[in-house]
């Protein structure tokens, strides 16, 4: 154990140390030249990549937490215990780093507190900031059972567990406030927003998504987990959430055609035009091409089925996100916006980075429970060093 | 009582003394390159457009429930009971929803600054606040921009488009588009041809998002509720279920409902 470890170069470590070292300089560049300098962004394209993927992508690949943490403790569903404390480290990750993106984007991000005493709450953006910042608390607070766990701290532990389910149903509230309000964020603007995607509905399909995203982010992660880290895959729970998962799709899917079909909009679908072949770009990759698959008993029973499904409807509401923010835009302002290199060399180092502290949480935290026992309840803290040191194995991936 | 600006393309005669103006009460430089710039941008609040020996100005229309101020997460932008609209740098974090929610996409950013404004016309609140007419109105020759009471110069511009229905499209920019705003446009050609779009929504914006903002203070309560009851109805499954299972705690326990 003490002896040292030799530093390996592998070609994954690599592409880490090339995304940090291209997002060091353009984070050098963004805080020294001003984002003019640093991004394509405008007086006609305000919002950029940052807001469309690490922001709203961000949150909504963060959802994961709170479905899970809803099933688990308010549906009472003890099935899915073990798959919980790697959601609720990728969803506390997930915000950490959308509130870090956040302040490459801001203008002045010395503000970013202004909204605590500064208040508007006929904002949006307001309450957006106040649910993230509360929802951040929540989630480290729901995360702190591991590190405490790992350091034997009984008390406090003992305090978090009387209060985890008014903390679990706070967490829901206010995840279910901001992940609809980042749609609600679009609805000021008829006239600039596409109609593909602007809608009244904007609030509920933000949240809906949202869900099926968290779902589909559960099943990816603990997919690529058992892969990379050596675990066995919760096949039983992962097939439990790809019905789920169908099911949320195909309220989704109703809803969204229904809308266009009201709005008139649906006769557009058919008409050339760039907008359109994104529209259907999304529409395929998040409805119709995973509702075929989990429709099938076969994909949906088999880990790769799930896989792939979960890896498009992921893909899918990345490109919806994408779709509302920038596509939907760049009719009614007339310009075409593709964010400069530093804009995508933040947004790698901010993705890298959220990988590798997954990975180290892993590597030093009790997160996965031990394979062979399939503890239920998990209210016991258990002994950590056999977790740690069967992870440490694996330590050079 | 609100004040208003009424902007008369049929007199103006495009010499830009307004731009100037703006320019100098704004402490933002005004060269002849500047001049010949055509839009509104971080350091050119106003602008003269000309198409076709025709002129149009194009500023802030300082709308009476403005989507900017009501999007404002820190209230940097505000809407002033005399009319302007008016922002605090010092508040503002950056996030440029202002300028994404404008309908007329008015707000401009410093974008070359490292610690940068968003910058509009803000219709001289100061000035206002004095009594005294808006810069541009003031240096205006022809009068094609005037400042007054809301009230009086949309009765004027009816005024002047009754007794001179030729010379006018039928139609007051800013009396209705948004819900009303404080700078009122008459043209003699159609308002599209400047650029103004005019199939614009007439109720105010900011009410689509307040719709669904103003239900949070129920929701939270209610959904608090909700989600509680059902935990309680779930474990309470499970409680009677572990109960039934063990049969002689269970008649003990049954007794006092806990």
């Amino acid at each position: 154990m003490s002896r040292p470890t030799v530093f390996r170069l592998t070609f994954w470590k690599l592409v880490f140390l090339f995304l940090m070292a291209a997002g060091l300089y353009a984070t050098f560049l963004r805080f020294t030249r001003g984002l003019g300098a640093s991004t394509n962004l405008s007086d006609q394209f305000p919002w950029g990549i940052w807001i469309s993927f690490d922001v709203l992508c961000g949150v909504m690949l963060a959802a994961g937490g709170f479905t899970l943490t809803a099933t688990v403790h308010i549906l009472n569903i003890k099935r899915m215990h073990s798959i919980i404390r790697p959601t609720i480290l990728t969803a506390f990750l997930g915000y950490v780093l959308v509130c870090i993106a956040l302040m490459y984007d801001l203008g002045k991000p010395y503000n970013i507190w202004h909204p605590l005493i500064m208040r508007n709450p006929h904002s949006v953006m307001f309450e957006v900031a106040y649910c993230v910042m509360l929802y951040t608390t929540v989630l480290a607070l729901e995360f702190s059972p591991v590190v405490l766990e790992r350091f034997n701290l009984e008390k406090p532990l003992k305090v978090i567990r009387k209060i985890l389910i008014p903390l679990v149903i706070f967490g829901v509230i206010l995840s279910t406030l901001h992940q609809s309000s980042l749609g609600t964020l679009y609805l000021i603007m008829p006239e600039k927003l596409h109609p593909f995607w602007y809608s009244p509905l904007l609030p509920v399909f933000f949240f809906l998504s949202a869900i099926a995203v968290g779902l589909a982010m559960t099943i990816f992660e603990s997919s690529m987990s058992s892969k990379h880290f050596g675990l066995q895959l919760e096949l039983p729970v992962l097939q439990e959430l790809g019905r789920v998962l169908l099911v949320v799709l195909a309220v989704y899917g109703i809803l969204r055609l229904e809308d266009l079909a009201n709005r008139g909009v649906l006769r557009m679908a058919f008409h050339r035009s760039y907008e359109t072949y994104l529209f259907w770009l999304e529409i395929a990759l998040a409805l119709i091409l995973p509702l075929i698959l989990l429709c099938q008993k076969r994909v949906r029973t088999s880990p790769q089925g799930l896989y792939f499904s979960a890896v498009l409807v992921v893909l899918g509401f990345i490109t919806n996100r994408m779709n509302v923010s920038i596509t939907g835009f760049e009719g009614s302002t007339g310009v075409r916006y593709f964010p400069k290199w530093s804009e995508l060399a933040v947004t790698g180092m901010i993705i890298a980075a959220g990988f590798a502290l997954f990975g180290m949480a892993v590597k030093y935290l009790p997160i996965f429970p031990k394979e062979e026992l399939a503890i239920e309840g998990a209210a016991e803290p258990e002994e950590t060093v056999p977790v740690t040191s069967a992870v440490l194995e694996h330590a050079g991936d | 009582m609100s004040k208003a600006l009424l902007y008369d393309s049929t007199i103006c005669i495009g010499c830009k003394q307004c731009e100037q103006a703006c320019a100098t009460q704004n402490d933002l430089s005004y060269d002849d390159a500047i001049a010949a710039e055509e839009y509104q941008s971080a350091h050119k609040l106003t602008c003269i457009v000309t198409r076709n020996d025709k002129f149009v100005r194009r500023l802030c229309m300082n709308c009476q429930e403005p989507s900017c101020a009501s999007v404002c997460p820190v209230g940097a932008l505000k809407k002033t009971a005399l009319g302007p609209v008016t922002y605090d740098p010092t508040k503002c974090m950056g996030c440029r929803y202002c300028m994404v929610a404008c309908p007329f996409s008015v707000p401009k950013y410093e974008w070359g600054k490292l610690f940068p404004k968003v910058q509009k016309c803000i219709m001289c609140p100061d000035r206002v606040a004095n009594g005294k007419p808006t810069a541009c109105a003031e240096i205006c020759p022809t009068g094609a921009t005037k400042f007054g009471e809301r009230d009086e110069l949309v009765a004027e511009a009816q005024k002047r488009i009754r007794d001179n229905p030729g010379n006018y499209v039928n139609h007051i920019y800013g009396l209705e588009e948004v819900g009303g705003t404080s700078v009122l446009l008459l043209s003699a050609v159609p308002f599209e041809t400047f650029g103004y779009k005019t199939d614009i929504s007439k109720d105010p914006l900011p009410m689509l998002t307040y719709r669904v903002l103003s239900h949070i203070p129920d929701f939270v309560p209610l959904g608090g509720m909700f989600l509680g009851g059902v935990w309680w109805i779930t474990h309470r499954r499970e409680e009677v279920a572990l109960a039934e299972g063990q049969q002689v705690p269970a008649e003990r326990k049954n007794g006092g409902k806990r």
